[in-house]
């Protein structure tokens, strides 16, 4: 099979998180930028694994998934001691560790 | 040129540290038991040297019934280093024994008058202990059989001559003439100090059997180095010139101190040193040469001093000064002039001794006036001293009998006989030297003890020193006038008894060349020998009586004026040391202190500016960099995203 369609999208998928995490102030759009980018990496992933016929592709997607489930729970639990602190979920008012 | 073979000391030579065990014990004792030992302090202090001296008699009549009359004591090895094997050891031969009884004979009696003298001071004790100190060390330094222990006693003697001269450390100028003394004594210990190294380095040993065993093998430049290192050591110690600036302010000590330590014994380890090392200078007559032009210079250049001062014991300090001067001299004319130095130097132990301790006298019957223009006729008020004062006088100008003459003029017919063009000039120096010293002595006698009386109320009442009541060392109040009074026993004795040496230590030592002969198996023979009146000895002695009647005619036949007149350059120049102190700070101190103060700029701008400048570029750079630190997460994730981009570009670069 060609991988050309499933890379393709991955790249789609990559390229508006990137660009969500770039643009978007509220943290929780920011958040969810950063699965969607994961997600094209393992979409990626998955696909090349399927093209070369093994498994190390699809393992790999499954670490990734319990990394960003990890990273999720630590974020988003920061992310609610930042609002209750703040009264804000815009990451631009988080900005009191600076110079 | 003699070597030094040496026995293992026997019988009651055996038991020769107690020399030195006595005065330490003393020294210990009361430097540590501090005021508790207030009461008796002082008796212990007599009581420590004087035992010293029963044992060096003792000592020094076994040693005249052992034949070879050189006998090593091995203590204890002090520094056994692998190769290098240095022992405490006490060497008794009859150098080191000479010295030995003048230190100890010499120093009890001066310690003795020290009792009387500081009766009244209220640290006498810490006084005794510092004397004992001095014994001590001085011991140490004579009866060390090889240069590192010597240099120990060296040291140590330094030492207690500063805590003396410092003795009276409130006093400004006391505290001033003592860290200069100590530090002009460091440039002379520095020489000794190169000497000790160099011999380590060339023969591997610093004992005086091993270095005068094998100087030989060492070559003519080594022996020259060692002599001229040597000299700049003696220099130090015995204030010769160049290093002569500390001796006259070391006055500003206890007269006791001036007599014990920087007339009679310590200015001689210069001396010591030299005719200890004479298998060296032996070797060098180009050192040997040096020698006695220091010793020429400084006996003119002490005696100018000794005619220009006002001050009772400067004058006596010039003095000392030119008759080390004339010692010197005589060190440096090799086995001719050895026996003569140290003969001269026992007489001079005797009869400047018993100056210092006249003029001691003086000072404490004139309530510490030490200006001798506001002395005059004090020899109707001290008989005693007057007489003792005189016979030392008559010693130190050299009059047959007493004993300058003969020893004096020993080293002026030693000079004489030299040869060559130096000796005559050397000779000269000699005897120009008499002829001055003659003068200055004259001019003090005439000074303190005739003419009439120019201190206050000198010519009007005369009280019995009980009316007077006591007032001792103590600093007259304002107003008072002194009433000159005879000093107690305690301070005549020791005085009658240096008097008694100054008459006739001189012809015990060398009439019938006894000295030459109990000194020879240390310095060998002279070549030739010596008459008694011989043509340079009869000039000196003929010069010497027309200096005094040169001083008569200034100062006995016209009254002495009370304040100084101007005086012609010479004695300007005199009264200021010969501008010696302004030639060390001009030549030495301000140069030092340019020197320093360079230092101090260039640390300044130079190595703390570059340390600095580096610190300041880096702070700089990182607080504008620290700028970066926004705070807004989103231009972070900006630069990790073109981070990210350039580092894939590079990969994607590096794999086509």
């Amino acid at each position: 099979m060609s991988p050309v369609h499933y890379v393709s999208l991955a790249v789609i998928l990559f390229v508006i998180g990137g660009v969500g995490v770039l643009v978007r102030r509220n943290a929780i759009v920011v958040f969810m930028c950063v699965e969607l980018m994961l997600n094209a990496c393992n979409l990626a992933f998955v696909a090349f694994a399927s093209v070369h016929g093994n498994l190390d592709g699809q393992v790999i997607a499954f670490f990734v998934m319990v990394v960003a489930a990890a990273e999720v729970v630590v974020g988003l639990a920061i992310l609610m001691a930042i609002y209750r602190a703040r009264r804000s979920a815009s990451v631009d008012d988080a900005n009191l560790l600076k110079y | 040129m003699t070597t030094l073979t040496t026995i293992a000391a026997t019988g009651a030579l055996r038991a020769s540290w107690l020399l030195l065990a006595f005065p330490i014990f003393g020294a210990v004792v009361l430097l540590i038991g501090g005021r508790r030992t207030d009461k008796w302090g002082h008796l212990l202090g007599v009581a420590m040297p004087v035992a010293s001296f029963v044992y060096a008699v003792v000592a020094f009549f076994a040693l005249l019934g052992d034949r070879d009359r050189s006998q090593d004591l091995h203590l204890f090895s002090y520094i056994p280093v692998g190769g290098f094997q240095v022992s405490m050891g006490i060497l008794l031969d009859p150098l080191s024994a000479s010295f030995m009884l003048l230190i100890t004979g010499v120093g009890s009696l001066i310690i003795i008058y020290s009792v009387g003298y500081m009766a009244h001071d209220s640290d006498r004790r810490r006084f005794f202990g510092y004397l004992n100190l001095f014994i001590a060390a001085m011991l140490l330094l004579v009866l060390a059989d090889n240069y590192l222990v010597l240099y120990v006693g060296w040291e140590g003697v330094g030492l207690a001559s500063y805590l003396l001269i410092g003795f009276w450390q409130y006093k400004n100028s006391a505290a001033v003439a003592a860290k200069k003394a100590f530090v002009v004594n460091r440039v002379g210990d520095a020489g000794l100090t190169l000497a000790i190294f160099l011999m380590f380095a060339e023969f591997g040993t610093v004992s005086f059997t091993g270095v005068f065993g094998s100087v030989r093998s060492g070559g003519s430049g080594v022996a020259t180095a060692l002599g001229l290192l040597l000299l700049l050591g003696a220099c130090g110690k015995s204030a010769q010139v160049p290093l002569q600036s500390w001796l006259l302010d070391a006055m500003e000590g206890p007269t006791p101190v001036s007599a014990l330590i920087h007339a009679a014994t310590m200015v001689t380890a210069g001396v010591y040193l030299l005719v200890r090392s004479n298998p060296i200078l032996a070797l060098t007559p180009d050192a040997r040469l040096a020698i006695a032009i220091v010793g020429a210079v400084t006996l003119l250049w002490g005696a100018i001093i000794g005619c220009a001062k006002d001050d009772i014991k400067k004058s006596l300090a010039g003095s000392t000064m030119s008759q080390i001067g004339y010692m010197t001299l005589g060190a440096g004319l090799g086995p001719a002039g050895y026996v003569f130095a140290i003969a001269h130097l026992l007489a001079h132990g005797f009869f400047k001794a018993g100056l210092f301790l006249g003029s001691g006298s003086v000072i404490h019957a004139m309530d510490d006036e030490q200006d001798m223009r506001r002395y005059g006729g004090l020899a109707r008020f001290l008989p005693v001293t007057f007489v003792t004062f005189i016979l030392a006088y008559l010693a130190i100008i050299g009059i047959p009998p007493f004993s300058g003459f003969f020893t004096k003029d020993g080293i002026i017919e030693a000079a004489w006989d030299r040869g060559g063009t130096a000796g005559p000039i050397f000779a000269a120096c000699a005897i120009l030297g008499a002829g001055i010293t003659a003068f200055y002595m004259t001019r003090m006698v005439l000074m303190t003890f005739f003419g009439r009386p120019r201190w206050a109320g000198g010519s009007g009442g005369m009280q019995s020193p009980q009316e007077r009541g006591d007032l001792g060392g103590s600093p007259p109040e304002a107003g008072t006038a002194p009433h000159p009074h005879e000093s107690p026993a305690v301070m005549l004795w020791p005085m009658i008894v240096l008097a008694v040496g100054s008459v006739g230590a001189g012809a015990f030592l060398i009439i019938g060349r006894r000295f030459e002969k109990f000194l020879a198996p240390v310095t060998g023979v002279p070549p030739t020998a010596h008459g008694i009146f011989t043509v340079p000895g009869i000039i000196a002695l003929v010069l010497a009586l027309a200096g005094a009647g040169l001083a008569w005619v200034m100062y006995g036949r016209v009254p002495v004026p009370e304040t100084a007149p101007h005086g012609n350059p010479l004695v300007v120049a005199g009264r200021k040391d010969l501008y010696g102190d302004a030639f060390n700070e001009s030549v030495l101190m301000r140069p030092g202190q340019w020197l320093a103060r360079l230092s101090v700029y260039f640390d300044n701008r130079g190595v703390d500016g570059l340390v600095n400048t580096l610190a300041a570029l880096v702070g700089g750079t990182s607080g504008r960099m620290r700028r970066w630190q926004t705070g807004f997460v989103r231009s972070y994730a900006l630069s990790m995203f073109f981070g990210a981009a350039v580092l894939v570009a590079l990969l994607l670069a590096v794999r086509l």
